[in-house]
């Protein structure tokens, strides 16, 4: 099975029955593959005119209740930033799939990069926390499609597939689960106002069309969804909880691969590049190479770093720039940090690979 | 054991299709791990295709090729892109009607479009009769395998050519 067809059949598994879209080279396969199946299960598909509007469209599907989803690549994605900065505000769940290829600008658009693992985070305006999941086989391709709208659902946050060209695109066997585990979002408790936070500061969700009263909108507004935009007071306790409902349970929610945990020289990695790191461990079984592989790579869960108790070296190969090598170097405590940047459309060589452990020695 | 299988044509033979069908005869009726990648760009429409085949009876890690072992090449711009510099032990099925060029490595001569054209009918089939042959010269999957997997991935009221075209390639492989 393909990279994309995974993640419709992760996501319709998952219960996604609305896809707004347009569709943009490598991602396009999921708009093409949701416009065939989604009507035939009851669900809705529509290609909007533009991305500003894809997104629109899935924040408004999610407040009548559906499990929304969207998928675009390059340019496509940083036309969403304005509106997924919307999602957040309003604490609307919605899962946003983007292949990544490679940029800026319309750049390579049939070739693999991973130059957006900032964007996800950072790039709409103001502060922000957000969900993202990152697969490195097809088969995750379509378990994590699925977990992410459990965590969209639960956090009530838009939950990014920051996956690539290369896996997008890849074909290899997957199993398939008799059943996905689906947590609904909680709804809005009688009594408790639409924006009023539980415990874990995510508030109960008032669907349209359940009877609650409720304004939803991207202004600062207090509890009950009603503007309030010069209160400094109002402004900071809503968007520190927007930020912290999110960030304080980084831990919790990590999902992780950490091998040879005693290594002193250890791989950090996210997607595709997991794959050509397993292979050098595969081939160089004597030399105890450390590999942390991230399925979520935010919020950041710096503490399996220290799972690596021998470290004295953290390498991160990442199709970009090095962006997440970032986050790795603000939370070491005395390691090295290598980059190992890789740009251009290929992911890195086992040989590539190796070189920099040897560097090491 | 892990094989690379590389597989160059120009747009609209099929080359990638080609990769689909082995990978999925190795994966879902060979027993095997089977990753299918491609180069994926303009070439779709003409030019030097490419598509290759990672089998492996252990969970691929690397999804890429890195040095093939077996080369299907259906034009004379994909062995000039990809099968000019093959390694010497590698093996190599070559169209002989639309490649000029011979390799250093093992060549194995394939009249596909040949057969295609005059005893099958349908150019279209070519990818098929080279598969065929592909899997007599390497064993890479069964026969058994590579017919059910055609059978999936073919339209339907073609079982009947795309079959005869890969019995054909059975052949022509074997000699």
């Amino acid at each position: 099975m393909q990279g994309n067809r995974a993640c419709c059949e992760g996501a319709l598994a998952a219960g996604c029955n609305f896809f707004g879209g347009y569709p943009i080279t490598p991602s396009t396969e999921i708009a093409e593959l949701m416009a065939l199946k989604l009507p035939k299960r009851g669900g809705t598909f529509i290609q909007m005119e533009d991305e500003l509007g894809s997104m629109g469209s899935i924040i408004g599907a999610s407040w009548t209740g559906a499990r929304s989803m969207t998928a675009t690549s390059g340019p496509g994605f940083s036309l969403m930033m304005e509106n997924i900065g919307y999602a957040v505000m309003t604490e609307t769940p919605c899962v946003v799939v983007n292949i990544q290829r490679g940029g800026p600008s319309t750049g390579q658009p049939t070739m693999s990069a991973q130059g957006d693992m900032m964007q996800c985070r950072f790039g709409s305006h103001g502060d922000m926390a957000t969900i993202a999941v990152v697969p490195s086989t097809v088969q995750e391709m379509y378990e994590l499609t699925a977990k992410a709208f459990n965590l969209a659902d639960r956090f009530r946050v838009p939950t990014f597939v920051m996956s690539d060209e290369t896996i997008g695109h890849m074909r290899e066997k997957i199993v398939i689960p008799d059943k996905v585990d689906i947590v609904p979002r909680k709804p809005l408790l009688e009594g408790k106002l639409p924006f009023e936070p539980d415990e874990d500061g995510v508030p109960g969700f008032a669907q349209f069309g359940s009877g609650h009263r409720v304004h939803v909108t991207g202004l600062t507004h207090d509890e009950r969804g009603y503007p309030d935009t010069t209160d400094p007071e109002v402004h900071e306790k809503l968007v520190k909880r927007l930020y912290n409902k999110v960030e304080s349970k980084r831990h919790e929610i990590a999902d992780y691969d950490a091998v040879n945990t005693e290594a002193e020289t250890v791989f950090i990695t996210y997607g595709p590049c997991a794959r050509t790191v397993r292979q050098v461990l595969h081939d160089h079984p004597g030399e105890c190479i450390g590999h942390l592989n991230l399925r979520i790579v935010w919020p950041f869960p710096e503490d399996t770093m220290k799972l690596f108790t021998n470290a004295k070296t953290f390498i991160v190969p990442e199709l970009n720039l090095g962006q997440m090598v970032r986050e790795v170097a603000r939370h070491t405590t005395g390691e090295k940090v290598v980059s190992m940047p890789k740009i251009g459309g290929h992911i890195h060589t086992p040989a590539e690979l190796y070189r920099a452990v040897e560097a090491e020695r | 054991m892990r094989h690379e299988i590389l597989f160059s044509g120009f747009g609209g033979q099929g080359v990638i299709l080609s990769a689909v069908i082995l990978g999925r005869a190795a994966a879902l009726y060979g027993n095997k791990y089977a990753v299918q990648t491609q180069t994926y760009g303009p070439e779709a429409r003409g030019g030097a295709s490419m598509s290759a085949d990672v089998i492996d009876d252990e969970p691929i890690l690397y999804p890429k090729i890195t040095s093939p072992d077996i080369y299907v090449i259906m034009s004379q711009q994909g062995f000039d892109k990809y099968g000019a510099d093959a390694p010497e032990d590698a093996l190599m099925l070559v169209d002989s009607e639309l490649v000029r060029s011979r390799p250093e490595c093992t060549c194995i001569e394939i009249p596909a479009t040949t057969e295609a054209k005059e005893n099958l009918g349908r150019v279209i089939v070519a990818n098929i009769v080279m598969l065929g042959a592909l899997v007599t010269a390497t064993g890479v999957v069964s026969e058994d395998a590579i017919e059910r997997a055609v059978l999936d991935s073919v339209p339907k009221g073609t079982e009947d050519l795309n079959l005869a075209a890969l019995h054909r390639g059975f052949e022509l492989g074997r000699q």
